[in-house]
């Protein structure tokens, strides 16, 4: 079984379409890896089907790099 | 023009200008998921498609219960693939001068010709954002642009749905997926025939082409906006109405 953080990170490539190499804990979706508002978007719906979960649009605008989304899912799953 | 493995979902595919655009997609190849509000109409577009030896079949879909549409897509995947063309062709009138419209008149109009968009298109856009691909195309009507009497919801629901299709436009574009609406004019279909002997020949007389358009000259333009050659447009509305309104 994959840590919170090894599926955070694959989420992450898939969608937004970047190597494991360039993902670090402290890349922003944004500002590193590239990510447009739509992005982010998916990125949040992906997480939320990947653990089961739902996320308020109000969280989801803080998640804005890869450490505050595994925050999160540990936080709230 | 192929759509040769791709699904389409058109919704209100039992008659008019919607059989004309599930049959118009299947012979270019896609497979077509046709609704139909009752488990007898959703047969008859199997049998329509079975008949015209190509891919599709109807499902029954209420446009205006969340619940109905998100199993009807589930259904539609399951069996097809997610859509990557969504046409939103479901509609209904409940014609009355303003003043003697009721408040269900108005709201079953606006449910089932607006919300029903809103909601359907919301829920194909998942699958056509993965596979950085899509096509939504919304039926409004001349009566959107021009106004007519005893029409005040559709003409508020046909313009909503066209102000709506320039936002989802907006948005979704550097996703290679396009929203336009056609808007028909005088098409004969079910919904014209309702219309009196005065009514149509009032209508006659608006139209420079001097006859009714055919289903098929709307679905043509559908197939072309759910065409890759169509990639370019967006947002827009066409109209098919052989000259009565240029917007």
């Amino acid at each position: 079984m994959s840590t919170v953080e090894e599926r955070v990170k694959k989420i992450v490539c898939e969608q937004l379409g970047v190597k494991e190499s360039e993902v670090q804990n402290s890349s922003s979706f944004v500002e590193d890896l590239g990510a447009d508002s739509l992005d982010t978007v998916e990125l949040v719906m992906a997480l939320e089907e990947e653990f089961e979960t739902e996320i308020p649009d109000e969280e989801a605008e803080k998640l804005t790099s890869v450490q505050d989304a595994i925050d999160y899912i540990v936080a709230h799953t | 023009m192929s759509f040769e493995g791709k699904t389409a979902l058109v919704t209100g595919a039992t008659r008019g200008i919607g059989k004309a655009i599930a049959l118009a997609l299947a012979e270019q190849g896609a497979e077509v998921a046709g609704t139909a509000t009752s488990a007898e109409g959703a047969e008859a577009i199997s049998a329509m498609f079975a008949e015209a030896g190509l891919k599709g079949f109807g499902l029954v879909m209420n446009v205006s219960e969340a619940a109905s549409i998100d199993a009807g897509l589930k259904q539609v995947t399951e069996k097809a693939g997610a859509p990557l063309i969504l046409v939103n062709n479901a509609g209904i009138t409940r014609d009355n001068l303003l003043m003697r419209l009721k408040d269900d008149d108005w709201a079953d109009v606006i449910e089932t010709n607006l919300a029903s968009v809103y909601r359907t298109s919301k829920a194909v856009l998942r699958g056509m954002a993965k596979a950085r691909w899509g096509r939504i195309i919304n039926i409004s009507s001349v009566v959107a642009g021009m106004g007519n009497p005893g029409q005040a919801n559709y003409c508020a629901a046909k313009a909503g749905v066209e102000g709506f299709t320039r936002s989802l436009a907006k948005e979704m574009s550097n996703r290679g997926i396009t929203a336009n609406c056609v808007a028909p004019g005088f098409i004969d279909t079910d919904m014209t025939r309702k219309l009196d002997e005065a009514q149509r020949n009032a209508m006659m007389e608006i139209i420079p082409a001097g006859r009714f358009g055919d289903p098929k000259e709307v679905a043509a333009v559908v197939a072309f906006l759910a065409s890759d050659a169509a990639g370019y447009v967006t947002g827009d509305t066409i109209h098919v109405n052989g000259g009565m309104y240029m917007g």
